[in-house]
């Protein structure tokens, strides 16, 4: 099963390095994972995406709670939570197909950030689902390039 | 003296951090990035530096060290190749949670990425077998860093921590400060067991008819020996333990039943088999003890405490986890349990029922040596009360089997990570903390050449360790598994044709040496050793080449899969 994981580490070089380390050493199963500094310039916030039985789920937690450089971890996944990826993508633009790719991105709720003769840029943000469905989507069309951020997330407020 | 706010440079800091850590040993071994702390080491007298021969010896020495007095060795050694080489002794730390701090000096801040010379990436190297790790990048960081790696590697489940320290750290600066407290917030282990836990803990054992304790050496770090033996003897509870965790209990007692797992006692490993409660403290449900996961103690109500969350649950589900210090958790199970006690004779007789079924016994009619043999009797010469190294091979299980541990903190032996060359520098390390007692060491033939540099080590200190070579002429251990398990092809385990002569190795080392080929020489070689005072004593054991370890449990296997002799008699010698 799919978890999200949200963890505070110490904001220090190598602190990223510690975490995809464990993972590696221990084989657990790393989707993704990004990072950021939070209102505390001192405390990244790390969102973690992985595959897990229950059984292994709480080994992942308790070998990140062991990490020195970990504040705080905390499983998402049952939790009420808000979660988003952005996506950034670079089309192949062609005359007859302008006016399909232009719809599509209006039914993602996508921007064009750039574009060009032959190509356009677009991003989407989204759940890791929805990336997916857009990716999926665009295609036939003919995607020149992409990137994504991996899922970053958060506790809804109260 | 009062340094505190005067200005010192980075390798005083350093040597005034250990004071006040009060670090009486440093094993260590110069090079150019340490330059300035030898400088400054060349004044030091109230800190002593044992000078190693190989940078894997130290770690060894200091591991030795700390298993034996219970406070963290201690480790210098340069950048690069001093620091690599160092890396399978850190490892060894952290697989048998010894507390360890290891310095190393790196090259220049500037210089750190550009593959200087003698640069080695060793905090990246080390991050997967330290507790924690750091490089020092500014000299007024280095008294908190070195405060915050004494206090990560003793506190909560022991294991090493490393600073590398660039050389221009150890050169520059600073106002000296020595914090008094130290508080790192993603580091607050639970050392108070939950009390709800323990209450139902006592209540399950009162009631249990044939429970088991299963120990491991997490109560003998947590110094919980007292608490363990009080509470065994008053729910009238058998105990059983792990390599790591022999001597928390005396090994006379009767209740005590040696070691389970893979060379455990029979009626160790049937115990586990039977019981209705297991209660497994600082233990780890090793592959090596469980053997194949769904078959151990399968009829057993188990609870598990151990200090380190990641333990419980791990390789085994149990059912009542309760994490925190072994020493609580017993000191507290002491009291809630009741005075009466549930009537355990039927159990305790099962268990001596299959004592004299499969009783560990070895040939003794044939006249020849056998390791057996040397170790029973060091055994009974040293009363069970001598702190006994092995290195990693059969000399080792035959360590667990025959010698009677009745202390805690008295088998240091390479039991997680199985590192042949650990003995000797680990015994020299063990040597330097202990003196009121003898340190023997047990070291296979092939296993001694791993770390022999070290013998200069101890012969220069003069460090009087008994190195009892078990010299079976091959790589023992692996012999016995070509012999069961593939098609008996004694591939590269045959050493008879290029073992050195370790009487002349260890003269050439100015090492004295005897050697025993009969059991009755065998005994006298013990007696002088043990009385032999002037520095260390080897005595070359020759044993008989083709012995095994018995009983065994093949790996992965299940108790109904356990061996008690050679399958093929005719390779019997
Ligand atoms: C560094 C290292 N290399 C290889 C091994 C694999 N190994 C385990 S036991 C053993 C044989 C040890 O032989 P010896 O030291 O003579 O001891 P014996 O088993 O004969 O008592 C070997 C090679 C190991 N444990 N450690
Ligand atoms: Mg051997």
């Amino acid at each position: 099963m799919k978890h999200i994981i949200s963890v505070l580490v110490e904001n220090k070089f190598g602190t990223l390095n510690r975490v995809a380390t464990m993972f590696s050493a221990r084989g657990f199963n790393l989707s993704s994972i990004s990072i950021g500094e939070t209102e505390d310039p001192e405390i990244s916030r790390m969102t973690i995406v992985t595959f897990a039985d229950d059984q292994i789920i709480n080994q992942v937690i308790k070998q990140l709670n062991r990490l020195i450089d970990t504040i705080k971890v905390t499983d998402l996944t049952n939790q009420p939570h808000v979660e988003r990826e952005l996506l950034l993508m670079t089309l192949k633009l062609s005359k007859t197909q302008q006016h399909e790719i232009f719809e599509l991105i209006n039914v993602f709720k996508g921007k064009v950030v750039d574009i060009k003769q032959k190509s356009i840029t677009i991003e989407v943000i989204g759940s890791p689902d929805k990336i997916n469905t857009t990716i999926d989507i665009f295609k036939p069309y003919g995607i020149k390039e992409l990137a994504r951020s991996g899922a970053v997330a958060i506790h809804r407020g109260e | 003296m009062h340094l505190s706010g005067h200005t010192l440079n980075g390798s005083e800091i350093f040597f005034e951090c250990l004071r006040r850590e009060h670090v009486e040993y440093i094993f260590g071994y110069p090079g150019g990035s340490l330059l300035k702390v030898y400088e400054t080491l060349y004044e030091i007298q109230d800190i002593r530096h044992i000078l190693v021969r190989h940078e894997q010896g130290a770690t060894h020495m200091a591991e030795g060290y700390a298993r034996a007095t219970g406070k963290p060795g201690v480790v210098l050694v340069t950048s690069g190749p001093g620091a690599t080489n160092t890396v399978t002794g850190i490892a060894n730390a952290y697989m048998d949670s010894s507390p360890m701090v290891v310095f190393t000096g790196q090259v220049p801040s500037s210089l750190i990425g550009n593959d200087a010379f003698q640069e080695a990436d060793i905090v990246g190297i080390t991050r997967s077998i330290t507790k924690h790790n750091f490089l020092v990048k500014d000299v007024k960081e280095l008294a908190l860093t070195i405060r915050k790696a004494f206090f990560l590697a003793t506190t909560g489940r022991p294991g090493p921590v490393l600073i590398d320290m660039p050389k221009d750290v150890l050169n520059s600066s600073c106002a000296f400060h020595w914090p008094e407290s130290v508080d790192i917030r993603g580091f607050k282990p639970t050392i108070k067991c939950h009390i709800n836990q323990v209450e139902k803990a006592a209540h399950k054992i009162a009631k249990a008819k044939r429970p088991l304790l299963y120990i491991g050496g997490g109560v003998i770090s947590a110094e919980a020996s007292e608490e363990l033996r009080a509470f065994a003897i008053k729910q009238n509870i058998p105990v059983t333990m792990t390599l790591q965790g022999l001597g928390a209990f005396p090994g006379n007692h009767p209740l005590s039943m040696g070691m389970l797992g893979m060379h455990g006692t029979y009626w160790s490993n049937q115990a586990v088999n039977a019981c209705d409660v297991l209660i497994a403290v600082g233990a780890r449900f090793d592959d090596r003890v469980t053997g194949k996961i769904d078959t151990f103690a399968p009829h057993a109500f188990k609870i598990h405490n151990d200090i380190d969350p990641t333990n419980v649950d791990k390789n085994i589900k149990v059912d009542l986890p309760i994490v925190g210090d072994a020493k609580d958790f017993l000191a507290v199970l002491l009291e809630e349990t009741p005075n009466t006690v549930e009537n355990r004779e039927p159990w305790l007789a099962e268990i001596q029922s299959w004592r004299e079924q499969c009783p560990l016994t070895y040939n003794m009619e044939d006249g020849a040596l056998r390791t057996e043999f040397v170790i029973d009797e060091v055994s009974k010469q040293t009363a069970g009360h001598a702190v006994v190294v092995t290195d990693v091979g059969q000399h080792q299980m035959w360590t667990s089997q025959y010698y009677t541990f009745m202390n805690p903190r008295s088998i240091i032996t390479s039991g997680g990570l199985g590192t042949m060359g650990f003995g000797l520098p680990a015994a020299i390390g063990a040597a330097f903390g202990i003196t009121d007692r003898p340190v023997v060491l047990f070291c296979g033939d092939g296993g001694i050449m791993m770390n022999i540099q070290e013998l200069v080590t101890a012969v220069h200190c003069k460090t009087p360790i008994k190195i009892f070579l078990i010299n079976n002429s091959f790589l023992g251990m692996v012999r016995q598994w070509q012999e069961l398990f593939h098609k008996e092809k004694y591939s590269f385990t045959d050493l008879a044709d290029s073992n050195p002569d370790f009487i002349k190795v260890a003269e050439a080392f100015g090492c004295k040496a005897l050697a025993a080929e009969t059991p009755d020489a065998a005994k006298a070689a013990i007696k002088e050793a043990l009385a032999y005072k002037d520095g260390p004593i080897l005595v070359d054991f020759r044993v008989v080449k083709k012995d095994m370890v018995f009983p065994m449990v093949p790996a992965g296997g299940s108790i109904s899969d356990m061996l008690l002799a050679r399958l093929n008699p005719k390779t019997m010698v």
